[in-house]
């Protein structure tokens, strides 16, 4: 592995200043080193030819790996939030109000949340321990000696595929939410689904949508990020996969969070 | 040889990792279609010196001149161009475990000839697998692959470039004794057919006597001793003799 300019800057602070650094340099080295890699990407995202085939796998592999649990999750999630407000609504008579707010709930927030945060688990350790365990057997070396830009193929198409995938999978979660509250809302009521889902859909607007949707594409690429981050900055020995594969999920899921910050700033002061 | 040809001159080579100073002025060249061993203890830097080669590694000192040209001065796209026409064999054969044999090999062919079309590329992946006798192996994954044949296909895909000089990393170390006399046959059959130059590391005396041309010893950081198997086996130097007991 070439050092990247992080770690020349750790080379010199280290050596040439000889002063031990302190834990607020580690993270700005840090901070700096994950930036550069984020501008790897969009860097290497425009060189041709583009690696489609590994991409569409890639796409595939993380859809198919995370929409049992999205559906579980995005299910179970609609069914609670609504059977919790319904006695509360009720209390104020408001209980008409109930698909259109559960719906917002849902499509706001969280769903993007919650099936975000499943996928930095479920796909942010994957690629981790994926491209860890190819960086300890020296693929990534080989990939790098026989000039096949390894960077292109195993780090643009998953990070492209996650930023991707990641959003349609939150627009599913949010539509499987939806259901689990009809099914919430429904269990000693008999409202139809029609009534329940145009009362849902109605009170939903264009501003809350984009954002949701925005807010999602950036979720995959942080997930990718954070994924392929640590397995292609693996160290070598075989303990490094389980360590690339854990603090990817660490990663991607305080990246889901601060994301989440940042864009609920950003909505506010936009809407 | 008559007129001697160097495709690879390294001067003055050194490397440190923090104040692990692992590489400490190593000077050596490799003639063109020799077959260059080095030998030395494990931990010695014998890696880290054939990775500089190849810039895996930036060395810290010194220079790599590869076909006449200071690597110091390619830019990143020569840097590839340059690495197509070298091999490297990795330790534990590095194959990509989540493709076949086939598509293995055709990673590297497909990515630096873009015009071949599917009948090319079929054939040079059958001739590749011929070459190291694992023509039936095609549709196997890495993972159902004995160590033995992990290195020969990490041989093949190396080799499918048709690369001008290969650095082989312990192409022997963790096979036994008959498998490691095929790997040697092989390097040297490989050598006389595509009159590739290749520097061998090694720590295997049996693979040494079989395949060198040549042998150069790495201690502390530097080179020691070189000559032929014979020349060194007739040292009196105790440290040369204990890697002939
Ligand atoms: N990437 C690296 N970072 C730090 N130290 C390294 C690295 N690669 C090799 N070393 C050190 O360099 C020395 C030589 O290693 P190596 O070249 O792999 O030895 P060998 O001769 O057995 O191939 C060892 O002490 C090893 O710890
Ligand atoms: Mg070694």
């Amino acid at each position: 592995m070439r050092p990247n300019l992080a770690q020349n800057i750790k080379k010199t602070v280290v050596l040439k200043s000889s002063v031990s650094m302190n834990q607020f340099q580690t993270l700005l080295i840090n901070v700096a080193d994950w930036w550069l890699f984020l501008l790897r990407f969009f860097k290497e995202l425009f060189h041709l030819p583009f690696e489609f085939n590994e991409f569409v796998r890639q796409g595939y592999k993380i859809g198919n790996k995370s929409l049992g649990l999205v559906t579980i999750t995005g299910f179970i999630m609609g069914l609670v939030l609504t059977i919790q407000s319904k006695p509360t609504l009720a209390d104020f008579g408001a209980e008409s109000w109930l698909p259109g707010m559960v719906a917002i709930s849902i499509v706001r927030e969280i769903g993007p949340v919650i099936t975000a945060l499943i996928c930095a688990g479920k796909v942010g350790s994957g690629i981790g321990a994926e491209l860890g365990s190819m960086r300890v057997t020296e693929q990534i070396d080989a990939m790098e000696v026989s000039g096949t830009h390894p960077f292109r193929f195993l780090v643009v198409t998953r990070m492209l595929a996650t930023s991707i995938i990641v959003p349609i999978l939150v627009f599913y979660s949010d539509f499987v939410g939806i259901l689990g509250s009809y099914v919430g809302a429904n269990i000693d009521g008999d409202v139809t689904l029609q009534l329940f889902l145009m009362q849902a859909t109605s009170s939903l607007e264009f501003s809350d949508l984009i954002p949701a949707t925005i807010k999602s594409v950036f979720f995959g690429l942080v997930i990718g990020l954070a994924g392929c981050y640590k397995g292609y900055n693996a160290n070598k020995g075989t303990e490094s996969v389980g360590v690339a594969a854990n603090e990817a999920v660490v990663a991607a899921s305080l990246l889901v969070f601060l994301v989440d910050l940042i864009a609920v700033q950003f909505t506010n002061i936009i809407l | 040889m008559s007129v001697e040809e160097k495709v690879l001159v390294l001067e003055n080579l050194g490397k440190s990792f923090g104040s692990n100073k692992v590489l400490n002025g190593v000077s050596i060249d490799l003639v063109k279609g020799e077959n260059l061993v080095i030998l030395g203890k494990s931990g010695s830097g014998k890696s880290v010196l054939i990775k500089c080669i190849v810039k895996l590694i930036d060395n810290d000192e010194g220079t790599i001149n590869v076909f006449g040209t200071s690597l110091d001065e390619v830019s990143p796209a020569d840097l590839n161009k340059m690495r197509a026409r070298i091999g490297f064999l990795f330790q534990g054969g590095a194959l990509y475990d989540s493709m076949s044999v086939r598509e293995n090999l055709e990673f590297p062919l497909v990515r630096h000839h873009r015009d071949l079309d599917q009948d090319a590329i079929d054939d040079k992946v059958s001739t590749a697998l011929d070459n190291v006798g694992l023509l039936d192996a095609a549709d196997k994954l890495p993972a159902e692959l004995s160590g033995g044949m992990r290195k020969r296909i990490g041989l093949a895909r190396t080799l499918i470039l048709n690369p001008e000089i290969m650095l082989y990393d312990e192409p022997t170390t963790g096979l036994d004794p008959v498998t490691s006399n095929e790997i040697s046959e092989l390097i040297l059959e490989m050598q006389k057919k595509y009159q590739t130059s290749s520097i061998i590391i090694t720590h295997d005396m049996n693979c040494a006597k079989l395949t060198s041309n040549r042998i150069a010893m790495i201690r502390d950081g530097k080179i020691y001793e070189t000559g032929t198997f014979e020349e060194l086996k007739s040292k009196e130097d105790p440290w040369i003799q204990s890697f002939f007991i």
